[in-house]
């Protein structure tokens, strides 16, 4: 969007909009927003994530915050997480969440659903094993219920398990008597959130402006 | 096939009635006076015209003195109320005639077949010379049958999308109506200069007012279209809401147009006055609807020991806010509109399902029957009536309401685009454009033009052609456009948990990078609501207060709709199970229910769920196979999730308590599980007999008690391993074949040998510890164990719905 009005401060972050396509304003904002967090430092580590007050409540805060150390998030077909994070890696995984622009094709729609997807995907799937298995979905399940109060563990996993045998039914179809189901792959995640409005869903509205500032 | 039959029974019965109906109309015979209690005691706002009917026959009697009359007729008296039964019963009518024949409402909307009707019996009518209904005039238009439309727009609001979009819909509703209301009065006033055209009489004021009705805009028939496409769901709730609101912001401006259109002079401070005045009316409005909503919702809080007013409540308690906001000249509408939206959250949490789902069929049927008679006069009307025509006049009108709606959505789009997450494509701001039919609102508000306005008549004709051509040319074209340009489309029908699980997430997600970016948004917003909402409003307005996540609401909704399913299938209605496989509509199916579960023997359920399981599962699975209707990947899915679930679900309860709560269902898992059972009872005869599992028994289950869930789960592999010699009769090859398909997918144990599965049994059970404490019973305690249900809510907050439903039942 802005890239032509780059501010002559930061010439890194022409670079940095190319990569992410974050305009240039956003990328200061979130660069002010990322030294805020680091207290002014060049990286950022999971403590100081954890020590954001606005997250504290948040039932999936660990998935979430995991996502930003996951190598895989990174666009760079690394594996592993890392212990700190740079600017750069923060506003990547950052760039998951961009609304897809309003002038695209099918195609292009369809390649930022799959993106987003895959983020969506590693979140699940923490061994990095290619299949989010039953124990993967129950915890995320758990993880989501985890603030309601009184629902024990046994509801979530009884959740987990109907919704685990949902996607049997969706993405196997027809399986054989002694065939078992053994984990959601990537392309039964696909079939599975087709209809699932990602591209809109998993999309943050990046302001332009600072308003840090305020939210302290 | 079932559905043809009936179909074809419900045509001729039908065109008989209204054959029947037309005589009557006509001719004010009386043959079908027998026929009004019914549908008057449904209108509540109606109700005193029929207490007058019913109870001056004793008077009649004693006048007549001198010779006893062996058959009189007094029409006159009766008139009023008669009249409006029979033009309710007409457009029911002729509503049930448009659903026979589907294909029609498809491509024409029905609105448009409602005018046409009208149009057919205005033409009757006035061959006849007979007089246009009187129903219609201002007050009974705002009193009785504006709010039912309003409360149910308003309760049916999808609430989760209307949040997220409520700047937009504002946007558009407020800005964009005075936009248009400005737009065209300006426009027409303009045109009003021109000697050529003989309107110079219309001044500024009139103009004024005549543009704020013309831009009402009534998107029922755009909706329906948008619906049945799918058009994705920022567009449709947008268009929605905007339509909504867009009538509380046009009553306000009429009502003060009106006022303004009668003072000889206005002022400039007059115009300030009138736009604080117009903040002054929503927000107060607001205010009422914010009080009247959260007194719903504490009421309803206390009102499980007199459940059958339940429903009342929040009848008398929309209509209070309703009338009081226009007490105090606020605006009713928002007012009404507020009231519906605070409270349906609560109430809905509070009452039992049998009232939540009367209370929205009332809702419903109100304002179907307003919307209906509105149309219906329309079409009357405009044959009736005497009309002003100026063509000039009228076709500047339409072109301006045409042009100023379109650049006012492109326009507001350009504004409010860089605010939103998902922007308006070009698509999309045409749909939203070209949607913006007029309708019901629109007629009525002119139709209610006090006489003082001396063009009304020119008024009332052009309003009449904007609304019938804007319905019938853009109504009927607006659906090959959209599918033509392609507009994105959303699947709005992902009713599985995996996708409530990742909307869910996605929520959570989407709110913490937001924290992460430090900025604030609507998830923000709504975050912090939520926050307040479990610790403050909950905790005052709930009865039974726990926080419910939107995943497990799913979940135990599904579950019940397994429960009514297979209660369905045991009521011997099988052969009309087809007829509803393909109505998807929600009311539909849930009436259907309502009406054979309130008619329905509690007893007998019991005897027959207990002792016919068999029986009965059976004849489902040969039904299913028979007409192939429910779809194999549905009936797996239904399986597999009973399988993992069931067991919690008759836990505690009996099946035949369940059924009680109507909840809507969509009828995709229809006679799915019953087949479950079936295997699942077949086997563990199976299995008894064998003395396979041990471990079976040793969790207590007793053979009998088939639909535990924690056997079929367990039973998985046997049934290939033996292979099914011992089929019974009953059990068709194929229904069992696609039950062992189905439970295939079992647990998703990522092990795949058969040495592992007496592992995974053992397994299984060890993951369900509860089952096997679970005080088993042999069939007959399928009863409803309601001695106090409270005991095990605490236990399993997933069947708290069902046990207040089954105390509602119990009184029945």
């Amino acid at each position: 969007m802005g890239a032509l009005q780059s501010s002559p401060g930061h010439p890194e972050y022409i670079d940095l909009s190319e990569k992410t396509g974050f305009s240039i304003e956003q990328i200061g904002v979130l660069h002010k927003r990322f030294k805020q967090l680091s207290h002014n430092e060049e990286s950022l580590r999971r403590e100081q994530f954890e020590e954001i007050p606005d997250l504290a409540c948040n039932p999936i805060r660990a998935q979430i915050i995991e996502a930003f150390f996951d190598k895989r998030n990174y666009h760079q077909n690394g594996e592993g997480t890392v212990n700190e994070i740079g600017f750069e890696e923060f506003l990547v995984v950052m760039s998951h969440f961009r609304p897809p622009s309003l002038h695209i094709t099918e195609e292009q729609l369809e390649k930022v659903r799959r993106e987003k997807l895959r983020f969506l995907f590693n979140m699940h799937d923490t061994d990095n094993d290619g299949t989010i298995t039953l124990e993967e979905y129950r915890h995320v399940v758990e993880e989501l219920l985890s603030r309601s109060g009184a629902l024990g563990k046994e509801t979530a996993k009884s959740i987990a398990d109907a919704a685990m045998l949902e996607v049997a039914s969706i993405s196997m179809g027809h399986m054989e008597p002694d065939e078992f189901y053994e984990g959601i792959t990537f392309e039964h995640f696909l079939k599975l959130l087709d209809g699932f409005e990602i591209e809109s869903k998993m999309s943050v509205r990046f302001l332009n402006m600072d308003t840090i500032t305020l939210c302290k | 096939m079932g559905t043809y039959v009936l179909s074809v029974g419900t045509t001729s019965r039908a065109s008989c009635m209204l054959f029947a109906l037309l005589l009557c109309c006509t001719g004010g015979k009386s043959e079908l006076q027998e026929t009004k209690p019914s549908i008057q005691s449904s209108l509540e706002h109606t109700g005193k015209p029929v207490f007058h009917v019913i109870n001056q026959p004793h008077g009649y009697h004693e006048e007549e003195k001198s010779n006893l009359p062996v058959f009189t007729m007094d029409y006159t008296r009766i008139q009023i109320p008669f009249e409006f039964t029979l033009w309710i019963l007409l457009g029911s009518f002729a509503k049930i005639g448009f659903n026979i024949y589907q294909k029609i409402t498809i491509w024409i909307p029905e609105s448009c077949l409602l005018i046409a009707i009208g149009l057919i019996f205005g033409a009757i009518m006035h061959s006849v010379k007979e007089e246009a209904p009187a129903v219609l005039n201002s007050n009974v238009f705002f009193l009785y049958m504006l709010p039912p439309i309003i409360l149910d727009s308003g309760y049916f609001m999808p609430t989760r999308p209307f949040f997220e979009n409520i700047g937009t819909v504002l946007w558009y509703s407020v800005v964009g109506t005075l936009w248009n209301s400005v737009g065209i009065g300006l426009s027409l006033f303009f045109i009003c200069q021109f000697e050529v055209f003989g309107v110079q009489d219309i001044n500024l004021q009139e103009n004024l007012l005549f543009a704020s009705i013309i831009s009402a805009v009534d998107p029922v028939a755009a909706l329906n279209v948008f619906h049945n496409i799918g058009v994705n769901e920022q567009l449709y709730i947008v268009i929605f809401a905007e339509g909504l609101f867009n009538d509380a912001v046009t009553v306000a401006l009429y009502n003060m147009l009106v006022f303004v259109a009668n003072m000889p002079i206005v002022e400039s401070t007059d115009v300030f006055l009138g736009i604080a005045r117009f903040f002054v009316v929503g927000l107060g409005g607001l205010l009422f609807g914010l009080l009247f909503g959260f007194a719903a919702a504490f009421t309803s809080r206390f009102t499980n020991k007199v459940q059958e007013i339940e429903p009342l409540f929040i009848f008398m308690y929309s209509y209070l806010a309703y009338l009081v906001a226009g007490l105090f000249a606020m605006s009713s509408i928002t007012a009404i509109i507020i009231c519906a939206i605070t409270m349906k959250y609560y109430v809905e949490e509070n009452v039992s399902q049998r009232s939540c789902t009367t209370i929205r069929h009332v809702v419903k049927m109100l304002a179907t029957i307003s919307e209906t008679l509105i149309f219906f006069f329309l079409g009357v009307v405009t044959i009736t009536t005497e009309h002003e025509w100026n063509w000039a006049y009228i076709l500047f009108t339409l072109l301006f309401a045409f042009i100023w709606r379109g650049i006012g959505i492109l326009v507001l789009t350009q504004i409010i685009n860089p605010f939103r997450t998902i922007q308006f494509s070009l698509k999309d701001q045409f749909g939203l454009s070209y949607g913006g039919l007029r309708g019901a609102i629109c007629f009525a508000l002119v139709f209610t033009l006090p006489d003082t306005i001396n063009r009304k008549n020119l008024f009332v004709t052009a309003s009449i052609a904007v609304i019938i051509f804007t319905v019938f040319i853009q109504g009927i074209s607006i659906r090959p456009i959209l599918e033509h340009i392609k507009i994105r489309k959303t699947n709005k029908d992902m009713n599985t948990i995996n996708a409530e699980i990742h909307t869910r997430m996605m929520e959570h997600v989407v709110s913490g990078i937001e924290d992460l970016c430090g900025q604030w948004s609507h998830y923000y917003w709504k975050d912090k609501f939520k926050k307040f909402n479990d610790r403050i409003l909950r905790r005052i307005l709930l009865r039974d207060n726990r926080a419910e996540s939107s995943i497990v609401s799913l979940y135990k909704k599904l579950e019940l709709q397994n429960a009514i399913e297979l209660l369905d299938m045991s009521m011997g209605d099988i052969s009309a199970a087809p007829s509803i496989v393909s109505l998807h509509d929600e009311k539909m199916e849930a009436s259907r229910s309502k009406k054979r579960f309130l008619a329905a023997d509690i007893k007998k359920m019991h005897d027959i769920l207990s002792k016919n399981m068999y029986k009965i599962r059976h004849r489902t699975v040969a039904y299913t196979t028979k007409y192939d209707i429910p779809d194999q990947s549905h009936a797996r899915e239904v399986l597999i999730r009973r399988h993992a679930s069931i067991r919690r679900s008759l836990r505690s309860r009996s099946l035949c308590d369940q059924p009680l709560h109507n909840i809507p269902k969509s009828q995709k898992y229809l006679s799915l599980q019953p087949g479950v059972n079936l295997e699942s009872e077949f086997n563990l005869r199976r299995r008894n007999s064998s003395a396979g599992m041990t471990h079976l028994q040793a969790s207590g289950a007793s053979p009998c008690s088939s639909s535990r869930s924690l056997i079929p789960m367990k039973k998985l592999n046997t049934i290939k391993e033996q292979g099914n010699p011992e089929e019974p009769p009953a059990a068709r090859p194929h229904a069992l074949s696609s039950g062992i398909k189905a439970r295939k997918a079992p647990l998703p144990a990522p092990r795949r040998h058969s040495s592992h599965r007496q592992d995974e049994n053992e397994d299984n059970v060890d993951e369900y510890p509860a089952g096997g404490e679970e005080p088993w019973s042999p069939p007959r305690s399928w009863a409803p164990e309601t001695s106090d249900p409270r005991d095990n809510e605490a236990g399993d907050p997933l069947l708290r719905h069902p046990t207040q439903g089954s105390q509602g039942s119990g009184r029945y």
